[in-house]
């Protein structure tokens, strides 16, 4: 097909520059910066909006609020991803009477089953958004895509620190043209659909439920 | 393709009769237009955003092919493998060429019109692949044999009885409900298995990057992030105008296009795609491939009026803002793409000899304008089709399929007003026989073309004496 390439590029170069000048783009000013808190409220409010549970809790003590969750649901185990600090975290107060832990540690090819299986499971962040709502996933190998995916309940650990105020802020501040990651995403709720008579219904392909802990000192 | 001339006034009586279908989209257009209005409340502030949108949209545009040659390469370093393709039957060959290497039969989609322009899942299924749709609303109509009426919202036309009755019949034991939360439920339980079991994923492509050799998806569902990530293999499908220059040319577009299409300031995901899996990665597809559809879209580029519809982001708000489109819905058009951008696209697309009566289906009320994300002028391209429509040259940059509608009766009648204009006492005797033949006109009978404007509007009466004649009788100097 090294034909289409060439003929259309072809087509393309044919035609002289029309618009030489290029139009001013009026990028509008930056809103006033918002502080932490403003952010966090922000962030809560909207997500809230598009029916995710934000919960704001201590850094320090944020796997009580987590267990709590946990607890309170019949879960058939927490996807998590062993060897990050997460894990680390988790794996060390892990108490027996709840769901078990479940690790991504073997390729999907291998562990397709018990991703589709299980009830829940859990992530950090790369950050959040304050303007639209949104976290910042950059899965990676540690921390797979499916698990933010497939379970019908998602949980994100996401820094307060680490909210943005703009989508166009986090990707100049952390300079995300430099270098892409196989798959970022961002994340503003459960997965919704309203394609049947434009009626709101939440939890059609991906998880049913998110939840956020936000970590706040 | 379709080959035919869609027979324009034949569907748009059925679909003005379909009591049913009129109120399923009006509720929606108007919550749709209402949605955007309330996300968009600062008229100011969004003026200023789709200036930025536009200009983003032709500053892409200016230079296509550096960018598109840019995209390639990075995609390349990153390990995504680009293919180009001229026609939709050479696109549709190469999909069916990686998906018979890997020897797959599933394939998973996640929505794109591009692959709809290619009637992908037709040409799949003749070769015995099962290609099934994912978005919730695709699956709807892909189960009942129909193809989108709305860019965003495909499965709009029908309201809940009749998914209800749908999904009733054609799901192996599904009772019948009505309600939404249930049927949403069905249609997670059949696609999740499909999901799990797919081989290839096929979606579409919403912004791509050249800078970063990014591919961005906009949804709401999650099923465009199932098909890019759970089968081994996905193919993504755009149109070569899709490329932006650089990642942050992507905020503006997004919020542009999520706010435009449903109101929304951000949709659930938003997914963007760089790589095939990475070593040591454990899930996501290890091949990821990219296939550049020109169809007929490097011809519209090289017209400098013509590129703007290039500019197009496919969020759909100029078809629930148009006066026709809100009364007829998107099958009545015929074709992939409805509402005023399918009329301004598709005859380009097609030709005007197949699809050009579609220019005629505007009022020309620039509501499409007036709401365009990114201000294409949509009502000058529509006056240019319908131009080309009439046009015999063969200049480089006339439309596909121009002059269809020239005809000798037309010419003549043209010709002959010409000439009475340009001649006092012709125009003087055509006047006063006007006024006395004229009321006798409906009676008489009359050809085709004027029946079809007479029968839905009251002639108007014809002064017994022109505004000229009457002027002189007063002794009213005139030129």
């Amino acid at each position: 097909m090294s034909d289409a390439r060439a003929n259309i590029l072809a087509r393309l170069r044919a035609v002289a520059p029309q618009e030489t000048v290029a139009a001013t783009e009026l990028v509008a000013p930056p809103a006033a910066e918002l502080d932490r808190a403003e952010k966090i409220a922000w962030l809560k409010r909207l997500m809230e909006n598009m029916h995710a549970e934000v919960i704001v809790t201590d850094r320090h003590n944020w796997t009580t609020a987590l267990k709590e969750i946990v607890r309170q649901r019949a879960l058939n185990g927490l996807l998590y991803a062993p060897g990050t600090a997460l894990g680390a975290t988790l794996e060390a107060g892990w108490e027996s009477d709840l769901p078990p832990l479940v690790g991504y540690t073997q390729e999907v090819e291998q562990s397709k089953e018990r991703l589709f299986a299980i009830d829940a499971g859990i992530t950090s962040t790369k950050g959040g958004l304050a303007d639209v709502g949104a976290l910042i996933l950059w899965p990676d190998a540690a921390e797979p895509r499916l698990m933010s995916l497939a379970p019908a309940l998602h949980i994100a650990v996401l820094e307060a620190a680490k909210i943005h105020d703009s989508l166009a802020v986090a990707m100049r501040q952390e300079r995300w043209a430099a270098g892409m990651p196989t798959n970022a995403l961002l994340i503003s709720g459960p997965s919704k659909t309203a394609d049947i008579e434009l009626v709101l219904t939440f939890g059609v392909h991906g998880p049913k439920e998110l939840i956020v802990l936000v970590l706040d000192d | 393709m379709n080959q035919t001339v869609v027979d324009f006034p034949k569907n748009f009586k059925k679909a003005l009769d379909d009591g049913q279908l009129r109120r399923n989209l009006r509720a929606a257009m108007d919550t749709l237009g209402l949605r955007r209005r309330t996300l968009f409340s600062d008229p100011e502030a969004f003026e200023q955003l789709r200036s930025r949108g536009d200009a983003i949209r032709r500053r892409a545009l200016r230079q296509l092919p550096e960018l598109l040659e840019r995209l390639e390469r990075k995609c390349t370093e990153n390990g995504i493998r680009v293919h180009w393709a001229e026609t939709p039957a050479e696109a549709n060959q190469i999909c069916l060429n990686i998906i018979q290497r890997h020897h797959a039969t599933r394939v998973i989609k996640g929505k794109s019109m591009v692959s709809e322009e290619m009637h992908l899942n037709h040409f799949l299924e003749e070769r015995g692949i099962e290609a099934l749709e994912t978005d919730l609303g695709e699956y709807i109509i892909q189960l009942d044999h129909e193809t989108p009426s709305h860019i965003i919202v495909p499965a709009i036309h029908k309201n809940r009885d009749q998914i209800a009755r749908l999904f009733h019949e054609k799901i192996p034991d599904t009772p019948y409900t009505e309600v939404v939360e249930e049927l949403n439920a069905i249609a997670r339980q059949v696609l999740r298995e499909k999901f799990f079991a797919g081989e290839v994923g096929v979606s579409g492509v919403n912004f791509a990057v050249a800078e970063t050799g990014t591919l961005c998806l906009v949804e709401n569902e999650g099923n465009g992030r199932m098909c890019t990530t759970a089968p081994p293999v996905h193919i993504a499908v755009m149109g070569l105008e899709k490329v932006v220059e650089r990642l942050e040319d992507v905020p503006p577009l997004l919020r542009l296009l999520t706010g435009s299409a449903t109101g929304q300031l951000i949709t659930t995901y938003f997914n963007m795609i760089s790589s095939p899996r990475k070593p040591g990665e454990k899930d996501g597809p290890k091949e990821v491939h990219l296939i550049l559809l020109d169809n007929g879209r490097s011809k519209i580029w090289a017209d400098p009026e013509l590129r703007q519809t290039l500019k197009c982001i496919r969020c759909g708000t100029c078809l629930n803002h148009c006066p026709v489109y809100t009364r007829l819905g998107g099958h009545a058009y015929g074709y992939v793409y409805p509402g005023p951008i399918g009329s301004i696209l598709t005859p380009q697309l097609e030709g005007l000899d197949h699809a050009g009566t579609m220019a005629t289906a505007s009022t020309f009320c620039g509501a499409c304008e007036e709401v365009c994300p990114v201000k294409i002028p949509i009502t000058d391209i529509l006056r240019r089709l319908r131009t080309e429509s009439y046009n015999k040259a063969d200049t480089p940059n006339a439309v596909k399929g121009h002059g269809h509608k020239v005809n000798v009766a037309e010419s003549l009648t043209w010709k002959g007003w010409a000439f009475s204009n340009a001649t006092p006492w012709v125009n003087a005797l055509n006047a006063k026989l006007l006024g006395l033949l004229g009321p006798q006109l409906p009676k008489l009978p009359a050809p085709d073309l004027v029946k079809k404007w007479t029968q839905s509007r009251a002639l108007p009466p014809f002064a017994a004496k022109s505004l000229h004649a009457l002027a002189k009788e007063k002794g009213i100097a005139d030129e």
